[in-house]
């Protein structure tokens, strides 16, 4: 079977989308004839008409907000924001409106909306183009964050998050995009959208990571084999909500955690993971809980990028610093 | 609304010159400026296909919109860039290698040492504009200065751009406000942008003056800019100038605009670029001829590629850099992670 990479799972299940869906309906910047810029889109205009696969004016509001009148009147809109970086302007209409339409309505109207957009850096992109900045909109109550770690799991979480009945916001890990292949069956089977998964089972430590800061987790478990530390690594998967009962169950049996994100560390999504393990496995806990992120800083340019990211050296250091200790 | 112009494609005069336009130094000036921006943009795409510098986006065909909004300026105004304007910041002193720095991915480009209150480009679109209402409400306060945005077609289409339009006309703010009217925003030609007639027909919803005029020609720009600097500055409050120009070239390098544009409709537009008529018109009227070409071309060749040369001897600031100028002194909270980036 072909291999395909992440951007080719995602078209994958955008086309599935649109053929088994008629009120599925794709917006954005430049995704029709030109395929949408990292080319998710590529052909679908094409196929589908430029009816369902929609070039938007230059408007993230009008994006966001078209979604959310648009799915609460009977349509299925996933919409594309070119780089998260420009998608502070619609969280205005995913937290005030999206997240918010059923409990304000209590249940009568609702919006199954998907914003996708792809984040966070190292592929030398310029300025605005390169942030992480995932924990804003996990912090948005009625709100699913999904990051998909591989070009299966981006197929699956994509469909799942089509299907489902809320918004959910789908951040592209754009390191991944093209960065390995895997086969993809095009099945049309969605996974489940809230599940974390466990790639790597491992009794010494847990480590939890999501998007493109799985290739560092990856290297640090399989260096640390070599060192014959057994590592379990976690893909969070869904930022919101989060598994905890498999995030906990993996510390319960491993006693030891570290936590790798890209983006800052203040008020990260690392911190929440921390504070729920120390809140529910501190008998199981071997170590404090250490987190392995991106510096509180503003996302530097490309000549500083690769300082800024968290680096497979940084993961190691913090599981043997957590080795060490017990 | 016809677009206003004083020179045709090909240079012939069409309306009584302005007067600095009838100056052969001022026009002089205009050219050399012109050229200097598409030597720039020349050698900054060469840089980038060799991976010497970071994604860049060419001001090639529209150096007389950039050009002629920056000269219509006094020094204390104050310009407020989209990222492609470049022929516009090196007018007002910022130095090739500067913008080489910024596009190569270091933000020590953006700390120039010539126009100190100009503001770095602006990426995120529109958002240049409430920020130019803002000089501008702080000129209106000490009766100092204008402010000039400029940003594309497609900036129009964002709230940014009507709301702070509006802000303008509401508190007859000393700013103007100037669309590159490249007529593509990314893969969206202007036709699909908007159905308005003109760009500078939105101004008319903000109560404010709005005219279109060719951005082809910098004589046009620099005039209708005057002008409108000028209102500003006598306290008649703010502007719209749509410049309609032409993209000859991809959005960005990262961009490939033959997946969705014509070939032959790039070709129609190279005819009416803006060099070629101001070149015209000087060989016809203010005895231009090859020395002075060649030398110009030189110079602007020497200039450009000794500024590479030191842009690309510039060693990448240490990693610590991140956090120099997070705040004006870094919180201990912060400065603690300074040293873990330090040791990589
Ligand atoms: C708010 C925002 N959304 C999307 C982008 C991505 N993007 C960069 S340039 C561009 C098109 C801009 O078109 P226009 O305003 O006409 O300016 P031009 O590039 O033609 O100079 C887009 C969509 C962005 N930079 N900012
Ligand atoms: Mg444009």
């Amino acid at each position: 079977m072909a291999e395909h990479t992440m951007i080719d799972a995602i078209r994958m299940a955008l086309s599935r989308a649109l053929d088994e869906d008629e009120t599925v309906i794709l917006f954005g910047q430049d995704i029709g004839i030109d395929g949408g810029v990292f080319r998710a889109t590529n052909g679908l205009m094409q196929r589908f008409g430029s009816g369902r696969v929609r070039d938007t004016p230059l408007s993230e509001t009008v994006i966001a907000g078209m979604c959310v009148g648009a799915a609460a009147h009977g349509l299925r809109p996933v919409a594309e924001i070119q780089f998260m970086g420009f998608l502070y302007s619609a969280i205005d209409q995913l937290a005030n409106h999206a997240a918010r339409l059923r409990n304000r309505t209590r249940g009568r109207l609702s919006c199954p909306m998907v914003l996708r957009a792809p984040f966070g850096g190292g592929i030398k992109a310029p300025e605005h183009h390169s942030e992480s900045m995932e924990a804003m909109l996990a912090h948005i109550p009625g709100l699913r964050v999904v990051v998909p770690g591989s070009p299966t799991r981006a197929y699956g979480l994509l469909l799942a998050a089509i299907r489902d009945p809320d918004p959910v916001v789908f951040l592209e890990p754009k390191r991944l995009y093209r960065a390995g292949g895997e086969p993809v069956e095009d099945t049309g089977a969605a996974l489940p959208i809230e599940q974390a998964e466990v790639l790597q089972e491992g009794d010494d430590v847990t480590l939890i990571s999501w998007g493109a800061m799985l290739t560092e987790a990856r290297e640090a478990v399989e260096t640390l084999a070599d060192e014959g530390i057994s590592a379990e690594l976690v893909d969070l998967s869904s930022l919101k909500p989060i598994d905890r009962a498999t995030l906990r169950a993996s510390v319960e049996k491993t006693g030891r955690c570290v936590i790798v994100h890209e983006a800052p560390l203040t008020a990260g999504l690392g911190a929440e993971i921390a504070a729920d393990l120390a809140e529910h496995c501190l008998i199981s806990l071997l170590a404090p809980v250490r987190r392995v992120t991106g510096y509180d800083t503003v996302m530097p340019y490309l000549r500083l990028e690769a300082s800024y990211l968290p680096s497979t050296d940084r993961v190691l250091r913090a599981v043997r610093d957590v080795m060490e200790f017990a | 609304m016809p677009e206003t112009a004083f020179l045709d494609a090909r240079g012939e005069v069409l309306r009584d010159l302005p007067d600095f336009a009838r100056e052969p130094e001022t026009l002089r000036a205009l050219y050399t400026a012109m050229v200097r921006a598409r030597t720039f943009d020349a050698k900054a795409i060469a840089l980038q296909r060799t991976g010497r510098l970071g994604t860049y986006a060419s001001s090639l065909g529209q150096e007389a919109v950039s050009v002629g909004v920056a000269a219509a300026m006094a020094e204390e105004d104050v310009f407020l860039p989209s990222f492609r304007e470049h022929g516009g910041q090196l007018w007002r002193g910022v130095t090739p290698e500067e913008l080489f720095l910024y596009w190569g991915g270091d933000e020590r480009g953006n700390d120039f040492a010539g126009p100190r209150q100009d503001f770095p480009v602006c990426v995120p679109v529109a958002a240049q504009f409430p920020h130019a209402a803002g000089v501008a409400l702080a000129m209106q306060q000490t009766g100092e200065g204008v402010a000039v945005a400029i940003g594309g077609d497609g900036a129009t289409s964002k709230g940014d751009f009507y709301e702070a339009l509006n802000v303008v006309g509401a508190w007859d703010l000393p700013a103007v406000f100037v669309i590159n009217n490249n007529q593509w925003a990314i893969s969206m030609p202007r036709t699909e942008q908007t159905r308005a007639r003109t760009l500078a027909d939105k101004a008319v919803a903000a109560g404010l003056p709005g005219e279109q005029v060719d951005g082809n020609d910098v004589i046009a720009v620099r005039e209708a800019t005057a002008r409108a600097i000028g209102r500003a500055r006598g306290g008649e409050g703010g502007t719209l100038v749509e410049c309609v120009s032409y993209r000859l070239g991809d959005h960005t390098t990262a961009d490939d605009a033959s997946r969705y544009r014509d070939d032959a409709e790039v070709s129609a537009h190279w005819k009416e670029e803006p060099l070629i008529r101001l070149r015209n018109h000087l060989v016809a009227e203010h005895g231009w001829g090859k020395a002075e070409e060649d030398a110009l071309l030189r110079s602007c060749h020497d200039e450009i590629e000794a500024a590479a040369e030191r842009y690309l001897a510039t060693a990448p600031q240490p990693a610590r850099a991140m956090f120099a100028h997070l705040y004006a002194s870094l919180p201990e909270d912060v400065a603690a992670q300074a040293g873990e980036a330090g040791d990589g």
